[in-house]
Parts: C-alpha cells; sequence; structure tokens
C-alpha cells in the first residue's frame, strides 16, 4: 500500500486532535510523532503517541504555531508526513508550502488550494464565480469605517462584519444599525490587527497591513449547515453528506447533528452539488467542509466559507458513514485512489464539552479531579485531556466531543441524555449542564431550530 | 473602595487604564485573554483608579486583585 510510504507521521496539534489522528495513524501501522508545549507535557496525545518532541514554552506563537520549531522536530525525527489537524498551522499556506519544500508530504490540500479559500473575500468571490450561491456582500476588503458604512447600505442591514482571515468566531459580530456597525467595525479591526501580528510573529504576512474585513447580508434564523468533501487524486470531488451546525454561542459551535434536521432532500441534493462544484472549482484534494447558510423558510442556501482542513465536528460525519475520515485523508496524501460510496446511515451528534461555565459560557481553566467518560452503544468519546491533568488557558477551551449514533434522531438524542448524564468532568468550569438543558430545550428536540437558538435560551446574551 | 479581581485564570491582555484615572460604571479597565477569547475586566463603581496591580503579558490566577477604585 502507498500509504506505508508516509510513515512515521508528525501531528502538529494538541489535546483530542491529536490524540484522534494518532489513534488512526497507528491503526494503519505508521509511525505517530507527537509535538507539545511545555504545558501540555502531561497530556495524553504525548504518552500515546510512538515519539513526542517538546517544541517550545505554552505560548502557541512560540511553539505550535512556530512553524520552524515544528519542521526541525519532523527532521529530527525522520518523518515523512505531517498532519496538521485543525487551527493552528492546518490552514498556513506558507507552512504548507515549507513542509512540501523539506522533502515531507503535507497531509491536506495543496498550498494554493488553502490560499484561495483562506481569505474569505476571495473564496466568496470565487464560489460566486463558480456558480455556487452567496449572500450580498463586499467583493473587495473593506479597509475603514466609512467604506463599511456605504457597504452596508448597498447591503441592507443587518449585515454580519467578519474579517477575511481567522476562524473560530473571532471579531465577527452582526450590526442592526450604523451605530452597531462601529463598533462591530472596531472589534472586526482589532482581530485583524492580531491575526496580522500573529502571522507575522510566524514569519509571514505583514502586521502593517491594513485589516481586510467583509460584510455581508445577514440571515435571520438561519440554519449553518455544513458539506464534508473529499477531493480524489483523479481530481474528482465527492460529497460525504451535510453536518448541521446551528447550535452556536459567540458565533461558534457548540452541537452539531448528521443529516440536518432542517433541510429538504431536494434542497440537501441541491448543496450536495454546490460543494462538490466547489471543491472542483479549486481542484481540492483530501477533506474539506463548504459551510452554508440555510434560510430554512424559503429552503435555500448560500456559501459562507471554505474550511481547508479535517472539521472538529467531522465525527458525526464518520458515524453516520461508516468512514474514518484522517484514514482517508492519509491515503489521499499518499496518492491513492480510495472507493468512497458514502451512504448515510441513521443519525448522529456532537456535543463540545467546553471548560466554561454553562450560564454565561466564560472560560473556566483548572485541574481535572476526576474525569469520567460514558461509554455504551452508539457512543463515542474523543478526549483530550483525562483525570490529574490541568487545563490552561493558552488554548481552546474543548476538553473533548462526546459523540453518539442513533439508528433514529430520537434514539441518538436519548442515548445523548444518558451519555451527557454519565460524564464525569470535575475542577474546570463544563458545559455539560447546558448540554443536558438544550435537550430538553422544545426548539432544540423538535430540530426546528436555528443560530439563534442558544443567545435565546440565555435571554440573548450568548 | 472597591476591589476588583480576576474570575477566571487568564493573561493580561491589554491594561486600558492607570493609576489615577477617572472611571465610570461599565468603563473597561483591562482586557483579559483567556481559551482565546478576549475578556474586558469593567468597573462597577465611579471613582479613581489608586491601585493597579497588574501589567501586559501576566498570568493572573482567579481571585488575583486587579485593581482597586476610590
Amino acid at each position: 500500500m502507498l500509504t506505508e510510504t508516509l510513515g512515521p507521521v508528525l501531528v502538529a496539534n494538541r489535546g483530542e486532535i491529536a490524540r484522534r489522528i494518532i489513534r488512526t495513524v497507528k491503526r494503519m501501522g505508521l509511525r505517530a510523532i507527537a509535538v507539545h508545549s511545555e504545558a501540555d507535557a502531561d497530556l495524553p496525545f504525548v504518552r500515546e503517541a510512538d515519539e513526542a518532541v517538546l517544541i517550545g514554552p505554552a505560548n502557541p506563537a512560540q511553539s505550535y504555531l512556530d512553524a520552524a520549531k515544528v519542521l526541525e522536530a519532523a527532521r529530527a525525527t525522520g518523518a515523512r508526513a505531517i498532519h496538521p489537524g485543525y487551527g493552528f498551522l492546518a490552514e498556513n499556506a506558507a507552512f504548507a508550502r515549507a513542509v512540501v519544500d523539506a522533502g515531507l508530504v503535507w497531509i491536506g490540500p495543496a498550498p494554493e488550494a488553502i490560499d484561495r479559500m483562506g481569505d474569505k473575500i476571495n473564496a466568496r468571490n470565487l464560489m460566486e464565480d463558480a456558480g455556487v450561491p452567496v449572500a450580498a456582500g463586499t467583493r473587495e476588503p473593506v479597509t475603514d469605517l466609512e467604506l463599511a458604512r456605504k457597504a452596508a447600505l448597498d447591503i441592507g442591514y443587518p449585515v454580519m462584519v467578519k474579517t477575511a482571515g481567522g476562524g473560530g468566531g473571532i471579531g465577527m459580530s452582526v450590526a442592526h444599525d450604523e451605530e452597531a456597525l462601529a463598533k462591530a467595525f472596531e472589534q472586526a479591526a482589532r482581530a485583524a490587527a492580531r491575526f496580522a501580528a500573529a502571522a507575522a510573529e510566524g514569519g509571514e504576512g505583514d502586521a502593517l497591513a491594513g485589516p481586510a474585513i467583509l460584510l455581508e447580508r445577514y440571515i435571520e434564523r438561519a440554519r449553518h449547515v455544513e458539506v464534508q468533501i473529499l477531493g480524489l487524486p483523479d481530481g474528482t470531488v465527492v460529497a460525504l453528506g451535510e453536518r448541521d451546525c446551528s447550535v452556536q454561542r459567540r458565533h461558534q459551535k457548540v452541537v452539531e447533528e448528521s443529516p440536518s434536521p432542517g433541510i429538504t432532500q431536494e434542497l440537501r441534493e441541491r448543496m450536495l452539488a454546490a460543494a462538490v462544484r466547489a471543491g472542483e472549482a479549486v481542484g481540492y484534494l483530501g477533506a474539506g467542509t463548504v459551510e452554508c447558510l440555510v434560510d430554512a423558510d424559503k429552503q435555500d442556501f448560500v456559501f459562507l466559507e471554505m474550511n481547508t482542513r479535517l472539521q472538529v465536528e467531522h465525527p458525526v460525519t464518520e458515524l453516520v458513514t461508516g468512514l474514518d475520515l484522517v484514514e482517508l485523508q492519509l491515503r489521499v496524501a499518499a496518492g491513492e485512489q480510495p472507493e468512497v460510496r458514502p451512504e448515510v446511515r441513521g443519525h448522529a451528534f456532537e456535543f463540545r464539552v467546553y471548560a466554561e461555565d454553562p450560564k454565561r459560557f466564560l472560560p473556566g481553566p483548572g485541574t481535572i479531579t476526576a474525569w469520567a467518560e460514558p461509554a455504551g452503544e452508539g457512543v463515542r468519546v474523543d478526549s483530550g485531556y483525562e483525570e490529574g491533568n490541568t487545563v490552561t488557558p493558552f488554548y481552546d477551551p474543548l476538553m473533548a466531543k462526546l459523540c453518539v449514533h442513533g439508528e433514529t434522531r430520537g434514539q441518538a438524542l436519548e442515548r445523548a441524555r444518558e451519555a451527557i448524564a454519565g460524564f464525569t468532568v470535575e475542577g474546570p468550569k463544563n458545559n455539560l449542564p447546558f448540554c443536558a438543558e438544550l435537550l430538553d430545550e422544545a426548539e432544540f428536540a423538535s430540530g426546528d431550530y436555528d443560530t439563534g437558538l442558544v443567545g435565546r435560551m440565555r435571554g440573548g446574551r450568548a | 473602595m472597591a476591589e476588583v479581581r480576576a474570575e477566571m485564570v487568564a493573561n493580561v491582555w491589554k491594561v486600558v487604564v492607570k493609576e489615577g484615572d477617572t472611571v465610570s460604571d461599565g468603563d473597561t479597565l483591562v482586557i483579559l485573554e483567556s481559551m482565546k477569547m478576549e475578556i474586558p475586566v469593567l468597573t462597577e463603581d465611579d471613582g479613581v483608579v489608586t491601585q493597579l496591580k497588574v501589567n501586559e503579558g501576566d498570568v493572573i490566577q482567579e481571585g488575583d486583585l486587579i485593581a482597586v477604585i476610590e
């Protein structure tokens, strides 16, 4: 098998995703190499790798985001491929190029595809040109408030203001009027400046470049539905179903499910076809995600952005298709042409277990004094921590992903209820009580919900 | 006199005020960063910042004193 030529595989990430990738790498008979910061030395992914390299202090800029240190670790350990996971360097085209230039296999799409999709303005324009529907919005970077005001009048309020780079909901906000627009623009500009500074620190990009901000028509009561695609070496792209990610706080996902309960089969087929078109338009190779906003009432959708990497919520797709997306990424990166005939069976959910208080969703790092994961039919837990570990303030708050599968949505929900009740986390604040509360929410249980759900549950404060 | 303390472990990302500044209810004193989130720390009192105990780049623990408003 071609994949034998990939090992050892260096996993340039941390926490649950590093652990999850290491699991598949080892199952495929390849050596797995972890890199880690000083703060993460005791985490399970470091121990479970065949070899681990300390690459720097807790500050991500000096460890997980430091391309030179990751490449040096690959050289020192004889790694032949690098899997970036999500976040950190995963969507950094310059890093992908450096990996290829070092003679290593980059487990991800071509650097050019990352470049073209990484900038949200560019991606929007590219998709529009490829015949994929987009929301009314700006085709050029909006560099000052005056331009933003003009653009918002053209588009019509409410508008979504966001940065062309970055992710995780950082710097994103909705403006319903001109006064709110000024605030939203300032917030986005601050986030854009930080992204630029981080890029400059990592040896690429220009910290002094103006903020690249875009405005888009904001769809009220929209669902966030995304399509998992896989680009194959022969240039074809297959769609592996969709995920509904409409349960969000601060524009960041908390719960995902597949199939989406909010789209008809007719809309599903249109979205999957558009995602394939989007992938083929950029010559996409490997796993990627085409994010869309769905107007559930009109049963219509617009392109939001494309993520050129493995997605946090990929397990829901794995549970309903029976595929191992990391294995497919590795095989495609090795030049294999896997035969993929996606068939969706049953229903799956993912609940992100965050270290945050369940009321206001503010960060709650701390030392884990008790940790017991649920088990049972249809239950899968991807976790990054165990008892005795400390969840530090340096990284994102994701501690684990509690995933469930059932023959029907109802059965999956029932299993989720039991699994959440059976998950013990003590020490850091955590949102398991929120997950339980969500299951009791009629709107969520019915499947007829939208991205405003969590905000309504919290009286508009989420 | 009112003490403003940290609600969580965090890095001090930005210090907005300095000792001697006059502030009023709702003003941002410092901006913390924890788990990739910016958390503004606001004063709930009107007065003068008589003590400012943190610097940009500091790592502070839950309960640590950030500022005193008198």
